[in-house]
């Protein structure tokens, strides 16, 4: 697939601040992309580096083949919602809208039905001469929207433009977004720092920390195979345990926590030092009865909280490892778990995900 | 919490404005002295062929003119008023005060002091002639000294730097409020500096613009004495037919008539302005 923007050997520094270091990015045109991490992490600056608010200190910004790096933002075809969407506040919903195109010099026919055509697909029909201040919170998002991609740019650049609004509204946004691009087919560069919006829109995911892309791909590749622990931390939650590597002289290989042994698929690893693993508290099957096999071990119950259509439980084993697990909430079940019960934990050695040391957060890990 | 306002305004501006408002209707005793019998004349005299000493014109040429001299330092003071105030709106928050300060430091001082001041800048043998020699622009360039005093521009100089804070400050103001992503927004859609400028900085910072034009254009028609130092005498606005109507003439109801006249000026200028700013839209 053509890759739609590249970031080369990207860095950018303010003063001595490094906001951004030496990434490699490749946006696929058609896809919807998200650069998700902490605020400061750099995913802002990284995204006006490619709208052209900041130039790099280092590296080259390409845009659909073309380098763009000096480019000043009024000659990419790129645009961008704002997070504070930015509405002209003299200007109506249809002027707004149109701002672009009288930029771009089209005639007042062509523009007024691509206005119309995008005011009906941001569902704003009746509201063109309404003026910003007029308008929810929920309205201007549609509206800044609807501005930015009725100049059909070849990517469009969304920074945080969910986070002003309630929860509700923003799950809707997030749907609605989700769907306008797969129909429209335009590249979408999201950025957010709220991990659950990133799993629910994107096709791939860019974890940012730091200033460097710890680890881009799939929704579930992310989720399911965590490269590193800042990436388990973040997305989701995640039981990260560490404890020393051993070999049962075959090629199979296990984690000694003393009182249980966990075996791992993973069979690259040595019988040296110690590994940092990840477990989603979903995958651990807990049993009120012994359970038979390998990786399993036993626990106290030492916190139950009700999560509406989960059950999150706290758990300890006796030799003092804790792990949270997540358990569907079934009234009927007789298989529910309170505080106090002892329960059977088992672990697939498949989902047990081994962590690489973080490429950001020092060497944490072995 | 209304009434002491209220007071206030009857007090030291609603009383006096009558005061004179009466008297404009009575006719004139000379020496100060105003004779109780109600005439229109004082009106009529503005429009009609009462001659001045300099200009051998009506009264309503003066009012022309004052018109002429508060435009073109309205007009100076924009221009040269917009750029001081986008920098200093827009430069580093800790520089603003003290930017600030710098522009109203002047009017610590009595304006006709600074007005004085101004003549040994502009003087024959001046600060601005002796730069220009030291520099050897005199005669290299320019052949003879430059004679500005007393001359229409000596005037202009004065009244420009007497209301450029005037407008700067307002200007000011809108700059500081002025989103700057909106200035991000216009670019990201395609507008280069220019148009930026014209299509959203422009329009957003007209109340401050605006409010800037009165405060300059008002104060500019009825200043006097400065025109009347920088010029020698031979530029007299409204403000110093005014001044001598009651100050040297004794003409009390004629220089009331001429300050109704002026005040009836102010109110269509206020509403004309008024008018403008609410229906702010881009000009390009």
């Amino acid at each position: 697939m053509e890759n739609m923007v590249e970031l080369r050997s990207v860095s950018k520094r303010f003063g001595n601040f490094a906001a951004v270091e030496n990434v490699d990015l490749h946006i696929r045109a058609g896809e919807f992309l998200t650069l998700l991490g902490p605020s400061g992490c750099g995913k802002t600056t990284m995204l006006r580096m490619i709208s052209g608010f900041e130039i790099p200190t280092e590296g080259v910004v390409m845009l659909a083949g073309n380098d763009v790096t000096h480019l000043p933002p009024y000659r990419r075809d790129v645009n961008q919602v704002f997070q504070s969407y930015a509405l002209f506040p003299h200007l109506s919903v249809a002027q707004n809208i149109a701002f672009g195109l009288k930029m771009k010099r089209m005639g007042a026919a062509d523009q007024q039905s691509r206005v119309q055509r995008a005011v009906e697909m941001v569902s704003l029909a009746g509201m063109e001469s309404r003026m910003p201040h007029q308008l929810s919170g929920g309205q201007k998002q549609r509206v800044a929207l609807a501005r930015a991609l009725v100049c059909e740019p070849r990517v469009l650049l969304l920074d945080e433009p969910l986070a002003a609004l309630d929860a509700k509204l923003r799950h809707a946004m997030q749907i609605e977004l989700k769907r306008l691009q797969s129909r429209l087919g335009i590249t979408f560069l999201f950025v957010t720092h709220d991990q659950e919006e990133a799993l629910v829109m994107s096709d791939r995911i860019a974890v940012v920390n730091k200033g460097k892309i710890e680890q881009i791909g799939g929704v579930s590749d992310i989720y399911h195979r965590p490269a590193t622990r800042f990436v388990a931390d973040f997305i989701g939650q995640a039981n990260v345990l560490e404890a020393p590597i051993r070999s049962d002289g075959g090629s199979s290989r296990f984690l000694d926590f003393g009182e249980f042994k966990l075996a791992i698929n993973d069979a690259q690893f040595g019988t040296q030092g110690s590994v940092m693993i990840c477990v989603r508290p979903e995958k651990i099957r807990l049993s009120s009865r012994p359970t038979q096999g390998n990786n399993s071990f036993e626990a106290t119950v030492r916190e139950e909280i009700f999560r509406g259509a989960t059950d999150q439980l706290h758990l300890e084993t006796p030799g003092g490892t804790e792990l949270t697990a997540v358990v569907a909430n079934e009234s009927s079940s007789e298989e529910s778990f309170h505080k106090g019960d002892r329960v059977f934990c088992q672990i697939h050695a498949d989902d047990i995900v081994v962590l690489q040391a973080g490429r950001a957060d020092g060497n944490a890990g072995r | 919490m209304l009434s002491p306002l209220v007071g206030w305004l009857a007090l030291f501006v609603i009383a006096p404005t009558l005061i004179l408002l009466i008297c404009s209707f009575f006719e004139n005793a000379g020496m100060g002295e105003i004779d109780y019998r109600f005439t229109l004349q004082n009106f009529a005299r503005i429009f009609q062929g009462e001659h001045l000493r300099f200009y051998q014109r009506p009264y309503i040429h003066v009012f022309i003119r004052s018109i002429e001299y508060a435009g073109a330092t309205t007009i100076l003071c924009a221009l040269i008023g917009y750029p001081v105030a986008y920098f200093i709106g827009r430069c580093d928050e800790k520089w603003r005060g003290n930017l600030l300060m710098l522009v109203m430091i002047p009017f610590m001082t009595s304006f006709l002091i600074r007005t004085y001041a101004w003549f040994t800048i502009l003087d024959k043998d001046g600060l601005l002639n002796s730069m220009l020699e030291a520099l050897h622009i005199i005669p290299n360039i320019i052949k003879q000294p430059i004679e500005l005093l007393y001359t229409p521009a000596a005037v202009m100089i004065a009244l420009v730097y007497m209301y450029l804070p005037f407008m700067i400050l307002p200007i000011y103001g809108s700059v500081e409020k002025l989103d700057r992503t909106l200035l991000e927004a216009a670019s990201d859609l395609g507008a280069g500096p220019v148009r930026t400028f014209f299509r959203v900085t422009l329009p957003l910072t007209w109340p401050g613009i605006s409010a800037g034009i009165l405060m300059t254009f008002v104060p500019a028609i009825a200043m006097f004495a400065v025109t009347r130092i920088m010029s020698g005498g031979h530029i007299r606005l409204i403000g110093d037919e005014i001044q001598e109507q009651f100050e040297q003439a004794g003409d009390l109801p004629f220089g009331s008539a001429l300050g109704m006249a002026l005040l009836a000026l102010f109110v269509v200028i206020y509403l004309i302005t008024n008018r403008k700013s609410a229906a702010a839209r881009p000009l390009m």
